[in-house]
């Protein structure tokens, strides 16, 4: 009873050891994982810092008049004016909807009434 | 102790009688001793060996503990970046919508360790040949100077110039990384902006701190490492800064002005949106302060905060706003306009006779320097006093920039009837144009007195009320009116109903009195003037409008253009719907009829 307490005691110990060097191992791991993205992020942010400030350079007012300038031949960009907004009531009322077309209707035949009355049968249209 | 004996003599005694061996009893009675101590050592065998199973235990236990609470836990936020001694790191600033008006950029500078330099020599005349700035010989004594072993050779390098010293191949030669505070527009918005300068210097890193502007106003706010990822937010508009120094500079090129100004602000909460001094300055090179001269025509100097100039005309409005509000009068009442009027041995004349009387309306319409004064000796000198400092006319602006610290307005050293007359119509006391223009706000948007602000406001501020609705209206008819048919109406910009006031005065001569060809002209204006959205103030120093028979330099031929045509270009960009001016004039007078 009491080996087999003591040898279970010592196994635990064991595992519990191992568990214990495993999970140092991986928190180290995990650090350096950590620093090297620290470092990936730190280069990015700093990348993206770049572009944002090219971004903004490039996309300075000064720059772009002078583009607006350069290229007016084929854009004709002009600074807006009131004039070149309306108001609502410019805008055209769109015409108001046609009836309906009842498609039976204008399928059926028309009766022709006039002078031959007669024939009025061989006078209706034939369908399209 | 008391020590059993071993051989006790009775039971000797006893046992010889008996004719017992009496060593037995002795034998005994060691046994019994010995098992005595045994089971005392025992005892405390065992109780150290509790003793240390506990304390095993327990140090099992708060490391097994540890490692729970260390598998619990949520795992730290990624802090970024060792942690420096020297903090380079500086936030943005953005415009209102988050366009960029300064942020940094990784750049070297460049040092020498002299003790692992091969061939000083080449390196100073190489770094000479690179930088032609650079003064080769000083270099090369100092690299071989033996008591030296760490020469600065400069602090910012560009990417080529970094390649080329590279390619010297001196070990000696270092770089160290430096932040470098980057403004991507140039000369816009430079002096809100001010500039940045590398304060401490590590080699590793530099300290970079603001020397100006809103750059030194927030400079702990835009160190603070808690606050690095969140930009500073300006209440500013590119754009709209961009539309007016462009329509300004060319209005002071066209008028031959030795300087202008210009403020664009929202009377609703005093954010401004524009704020150009011209000349300027390029804050990526900050030029340094001027040391003769006047410090007033130096690029650096912002005239819409640190200008406190006598603005003339402009201040009629008060005047008048004051004696509306004290029920003097009504904008149809007649005021008494005979030109000269003297006062002892100082005379008040118009540009022009206006004839015997003028409607209070018509006394800004036209622009009557009698007028006003006969409103201002009316007032009095103390009342009129109290009312400006209400305005804030008699303290500087709190704005968020560090120049407007030490400037401050100039009083009449003794408020007498005399000054109040002449402050009437703005000579006797200075005013900055970004104070006329928070005071026009407060004149326009219902008497609301509102502190301007660089800083994007989300919240309507808490606010006091100056003057009432009432007058406001009033003042707001009047303003307009101007516009339509009086000193201002080169403001007639179709759908925008402009509304505003001119002034135009004289300069002050250092050596006393006026001179007579020097001018500075203002115009501060509101839009849409039934219910104004927009501020606008401009100033131009020394304009002078040649195309006629003869110079013209009042507000209404110099400013007053220039302001409509700012207003012309950035209506549609402010996204005010243009409405017919009759729409405009008959919600003005609706608005009057519900003030009455």
């Amino acid at each position: 009873m009491r080996s087999a307490l003591f040898l279970l005691s010592v196994s635990v110990v064991v595992v519990l050891a191992f568990w214990a060097y495993r999970e140092n191992h991986n928190t180290r791991q995990a650090m350096a994982e950590r620093n090297a993205l620290t470092r990936e992020i730190a280069a990015l942010e700093e990348a993206i810092s770049v572009q944002r400030a090219e971004w903004a350079y490039l996309n300075r007012p000064a720059r772009l008049n002078e583009l607006v300038l350069l290229n007016f031949d084929r854009l004709l960009l002009l600074p807006m004016e009131a004039a070149h907004f309306g108001t609502i009531d410019q805008v055209a009322y769109p015409l108001p909807e046609p009836a309906p077309v009842d498609l039976d209707l204008m399928g059926e035949g028309i009766e022709v009434f006039g002078a031959y009355e007669s024939d009025a049968d061989e006078h209706r249209e034939q369908e399209p | 102790m008391i020590r059993t004996p071993l051989r006790p003599l009775a039971r000797i005694l006893e046992a010889r009688s008996r004719g017992e061996n009496p060593d037995h009893i002795e034998r005994e009675n060691l046994r019994l001793r010995h098992e005595t101590t045994r089971d005392k050592a025992r005892r405390r065998a065992e109780s150290r060996l509790l003793v240390t199973l506990l304390a095993l235990v327990c140090g099992f236990a708060i490391i097994g503990a540890r490692m729970a609470l260390l598998a619990a836990t949520e795992p730290a936020p990624v802090t970024r970046g060792a942690v420096e001694v020297i903090s380079s790191e500086r936030a943005e600033i953005v415009d209102r919508r988050g366009r960029v008006l300064a942020t940094n950029l990784t750049t070297h500078a460049l040092y020498a360790e002299t003790r692992h330099m091969i061939d000083p020599v080449r390196a100073a005349r190489e770094l000479g040949r690179i930088f032609p700035d650079l003064d080769a010989a000083r270099l090369e004594r100092q690299f071989t100077d033996p008591d030296r072993r760490f020469v600065w050779v400069r602090t910012r390098l560009s990417p080529e110039q970094r390649q080329q010293v590279h390619d010297i191949g001196e070990p000696g030669l270092m770089f160290g990384p430096r932040k470098l505070r980057l403004y991507p527009n140039g000369t816009l918005a430079a002096h809100v902006l001010g500039g940045a300068s590398f304060g401490e210097q590590g080699v590793r890193a530099a300290e970079i701190i603001g020397v100006a502007g809103i750059e030194h106003h927030y400079d702990d706010r835009l160190r603070d490492p808690a606050l690095l990822d969140r930009p500073l937010q300006l209440s500013l508009d590119l754009t709209l800064q961009a539309v007016i120094t462009e329509v300004l500079s060319s209005g002071m090129r066209m008028l031959n002005a030795r300087g202008a100004t210009a403020v664009l602000m929202d009377p609703r909460n005093g954010e401004v949106l524009a704020l150009v001094s011209l000349p300027d300055f390029d804050p990526n090179d900050r030029p340094p302060p001027p040391t003769e001269g006047e410090p007033a025509d130096s690029p650096l100097f912002n005239r819409a905060v640190q200008g406190y100039y006598e603005l003339g005309s402009v201040m009629k409005s008060f005047t008048v706003a004051q004696a509306l509000e004290e029920g003097m009068l009504t904008p149809d009442t007649m005021v008494d306009t005979r030109s000269p009027m003297q006062v002892g041995r100082f005379r008040i004349s118009d540009f022009r006779n206006y004839g015997p009387e003028l409607s209070a309306t018509d006394v800004i319409v036209r622009s009557s320097n009698v007028g006003t004064a006969r409103l201002a000796q009316r007032i009095g000198p103390d009342g009129q006093r109290a009312f400006l400092d209400r305005m804030g006319f008699l303290e500087g602006v709190p704005v968020e920039l560090v120049e407007t610290r030490r400037a401050r307005p100039l009083l009449p050293a003794n408020w007498t009837e005399l000054s109040a007359m002449t402050i009437s119509y703005g000579h006797g006391l200075s005013t900055s144009p970004l104070q006329l223009a928070a005071a026009y706000a407060t004149l326009v948007n219902g008497g609301w007195r509102i502190t301007p602000t660089l800083t994007r406001q989300r919240t309507l501020p808490q606010r006091e009320r100056v003057i009432s609705e009432r007058t406001s209206a009033q003042m707001r008819y009047m303003l307009f009116q101007t516009v339509q048919r009086g000193t201002a109406s080169f403001a007639r910009i179709p759908g925008y109903g402009v509304g505003g006031k001119t002034g135009s005065a004289d300069k002050p001569r250092a050596t006393g009195g006026y001179y007579d060809e020097k001018v500075l002209a203002t115009f501060a204006a509101a839009f849409p003037m039934d219910n104004p959205r927009f501020v606008l103030v401009v100033t131009l120093d020394e304009p002078e409008d040649t195309t006629g028979s003869e110079p013209r330099r009042t507000a209404g031929w110099t400013a007053v253009p220039v302001a409509g045509e700012i207003v012309r270009r950035i209506g549609p960009l402010l996204g005010v719907q243009p409405r017919p001016t009759a729409e405009i004039e008959q919600s003005l007078r609706d608005a009057l009829t519900a003030a009455h």
